[in-house]
């Protein structure tokens, strides 16, 4: 069985960002990135299920900047095979972005596609089911543990009300959520053996696709800032606030 | 034009987001046309065409929309998308699961998790965790939107709208629901309480949240928690309140044992008021906090019981 993860360079979670003065966007100069932490999760799950035996090749993909390569190479020393990369320096949107990784599975067939149910930048929520609408594929989506059963696959998903397992047809689209796995941290000699895993490196245009961003940005702001408050020195002087300052029990 | 809103609801009662994403429907101008997909659903489709606000309501009751599967509901969607500049939904783990794929079917861009409508083409949505507000605009004719419902007010409830019969779409069978296991509470539900009570990391164990509830029981609140107590099997998945989890803003919120993490910040800093309860005065939740105590939440939790009490609740 063939795996393709595709994985985003962004912001590292750890970092506060700024908000441009213009408010043209965020400020992302001199600023750490890494892979969103949901396609670390997409990346472990692949190789845990090539370690299982199930999986035969991973081939992981980015489409993105010249530096979305270091992105790939995580995801090569986490153990996948081999990368592709679809330069673009636009900003794409999701069903842009969508579209490429159509053509992409298209070339490469895989069994299964594994996506981060969000990218902690955009926050948008919407690759992975986009994609399995243009493949007409199943969606097992916000995916906390995963069953393969011959051409089937069950999937167990975090939903508003607790979980809700869904059996779908193979091939298929997840996307994954928190509890699926914990990621590996790439041990040394992995890191090393990395760097010759093969990365295919692509122009957007040899995929014939229009990806065009369709959507304005008007601005980008900051949000409303929020005050510290007072701190109290005891549990009484706390509900008393709430009752007689804030007015809320 | 018209919007159809994809109605949040468990075939018996209409979920309170559908009621304020009403609210945010009616502002984007045209009729708002309530579709209720289900199975035995026609109670929630008379609850809202109650709502002031709702020109129309569309049922459609066929087994196959009974878990409203991605793959069934975005087939009968698309079908009848024809006339409606925006499809919406609220932002629920349903809207997410079926919207992009609805979206991507009619090529038409999705706007998620809007909080606030500028006109029928331009919205307002957080990005990176909130700490950027974007202001998006649609050119095109078409578009999805899901809506974070806890940024809009519940439309009222004078309305009469006739309720159609919608037909169901050719399911393309690609998914099949096998079970589900529903948190049971008698407490309101998270993203509609007036009061949150949420326990983090602090808490220790999943043993020691009753003490939490206890709290939640006195005030009629909800109880969540942040993801480090979700991971380590506290409390169920559900209970997560932040960035990739549920995003909440009640009147109160009460934060027990939780450090102020950007991502938990996310989910329920537009609380009206925010209580913090941490044994580190350099927590980063003080930083959000209307209130904080400094204290061991071990005997602070217990005390605040007992002064809930005294107060008379
Ligand atoms: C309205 C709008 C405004 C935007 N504004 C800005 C902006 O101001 N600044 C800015 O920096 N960007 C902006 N973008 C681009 C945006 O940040 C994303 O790059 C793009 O929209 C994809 O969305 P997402 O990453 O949130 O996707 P999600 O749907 O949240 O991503 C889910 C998963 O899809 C996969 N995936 C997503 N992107 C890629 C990729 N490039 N390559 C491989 N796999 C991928 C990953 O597996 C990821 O985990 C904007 C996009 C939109 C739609
Ligand atoms: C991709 C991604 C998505 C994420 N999404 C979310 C999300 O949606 N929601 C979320 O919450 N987090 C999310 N996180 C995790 C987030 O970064 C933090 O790790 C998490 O919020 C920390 O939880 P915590 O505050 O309970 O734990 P900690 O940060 O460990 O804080 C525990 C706090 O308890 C206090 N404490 C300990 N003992 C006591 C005591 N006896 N009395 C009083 N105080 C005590 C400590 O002083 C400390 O401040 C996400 C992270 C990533 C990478």
């Amino acid at each position: 069985m063939k795996i393709l993860v595709p994985v985003k360079r962004v912001v590292d979670y750890n970092v506060k960002i700024r908000v441009k003065p213009d408010q043209t966007g965020v400020d992302l100069a001199n600023v750490k990135m890494s892979m969103n932490p949901f396609c670390e999760i997409a990346v472990e799950e692949a190789v845990r299920l090539q370690e299982a035996g199930t999986a035969t090749e991973i081939i992981v993909v980015s489409v993105g900047p010249a530096q979305a390569q270091e992105t790939i190479r995580t995801a090569l020393a986490m153990g996948a095979d081999r990368g592709i990369l679809v330069k673009t320096d636009d900003e794409l949107e999701p069903l842009g972005i969508a579209k490429v990784l159509k053509a992409v599975v298209e070339a490469e067939s895989p069994d299964l596609v594994i996506l981060g149910k969000q990218a902690i930048d955009g926050d948008n929520n919407q690759t992975g089911q986009m994609l399995a609408a243009l493949l007409g594929w199943s969606q097992g989506t916000f995916a906390s543990e995963l069953g393969i059963e011959g051409d089937k696959i069950n999937v167990t998903r975090e939903i508003d009300g607790g979980l809700q397992s869904v059996k779908l047809a193979m091939p298929a689209i997840i996307t994954t959520d928190l509890r699926l796995n914990e990621p590996r941290y790439a041990s040394l000699p992995n890191i090393m053996k990395a760097k010759k895993k093969p990365i295919d490196e692509k122009e957007l245009a040899e995929y014939g696709v229009d990806a065009a961003p369709r959507l304005e940005i008007v601005k980008v702001a900051e949000p409303a800032e929020r005050e510290a408050g007072v701190k109290v020195e005891t549990v009484g002087e706390l509900v008393d606030k709430l009752k007689n300052e804030a007015g809320v029990i | 034009m018209n919007t159809l809103l994809i109605a949040e609801h468990n075939n018996e009662t209409l979920a309170d987001a559908t009621v304020k994403a009403v609210t945010a429907a009616a502002q984007m101008g045209g009729e708002c046309h309530v579709l209720v997909a289900g199975s035995g659903c026609a109670a929630v489709a008379d609850q809202a065409a109650k709502l002031e606000g709702v020109a129309k309501v569309l049922l459609a009751d066929d087994a196959q929309y009974e878990k409203q599967l991605a793959e069934p509901m975005a087939a009968l969607v698309v079908a009848m998308a024809d006339g409606y500049a925006t499809i919406a939904s609220p932002a629920s783990t349903n809207g997410k699961n079926f919207m992009p794929r609805i979206a991507a079917l009619l090529d038409c861009s999705q706007i998620s998790d809007i909080t606030a409508v500028i006109d029928a083409n331009t919205f307002e949505r957080p990005i990176y965790a909130g700490n950027a507000i974007q202001t998006v605009k649609v050119t095109e004719a078409k578009k999805a939107v899901t809506i974070r419902a806890t940024a809009f007010q519940a439309a009222g409830d004078g309305g009469s709208a006739g309720v159609e019969a919608a037909g169901a779409a050719d399911n393309p069978g690609l998914s099949e629901f096998v079970n589900e296991e529903l948190t049971k509470s008698d407490r309101p539900e998270l993203t509609s309480a007036k009061v949150v009570v949420s326990g983090g990391r602090g808490m220790q164990s999943g043993e020691n949240f009753p003490m939490l509830e206890k709290v939640a029981d006195k005030l009629g609140a909800a109880v969540g928690a942040s993801r480090a107590a979700v991971d380590a099997g506290f409390v169920p998945n559900d209970y997560q309140v932040g960035q990739t989890g549920k995003v909440v803003a009640p009147e109160l919120y009460i934060a027990v044992g939780i450090s102020g993490a950007i991502q938990h910040l996310a989910g329920m800093k537009d609380s009206k008021v925010i209580v913090a309860i941490n044994k580190d005065e350099e927590a980063p939740i003080f930083q959000v906090a209307d209130y904080g105590l400094v204290a061991d939440l071990f005997t602070a939790v217990p005390e605040l019981e007992e002064e809930l009490g005294k107060a008379g609740l």
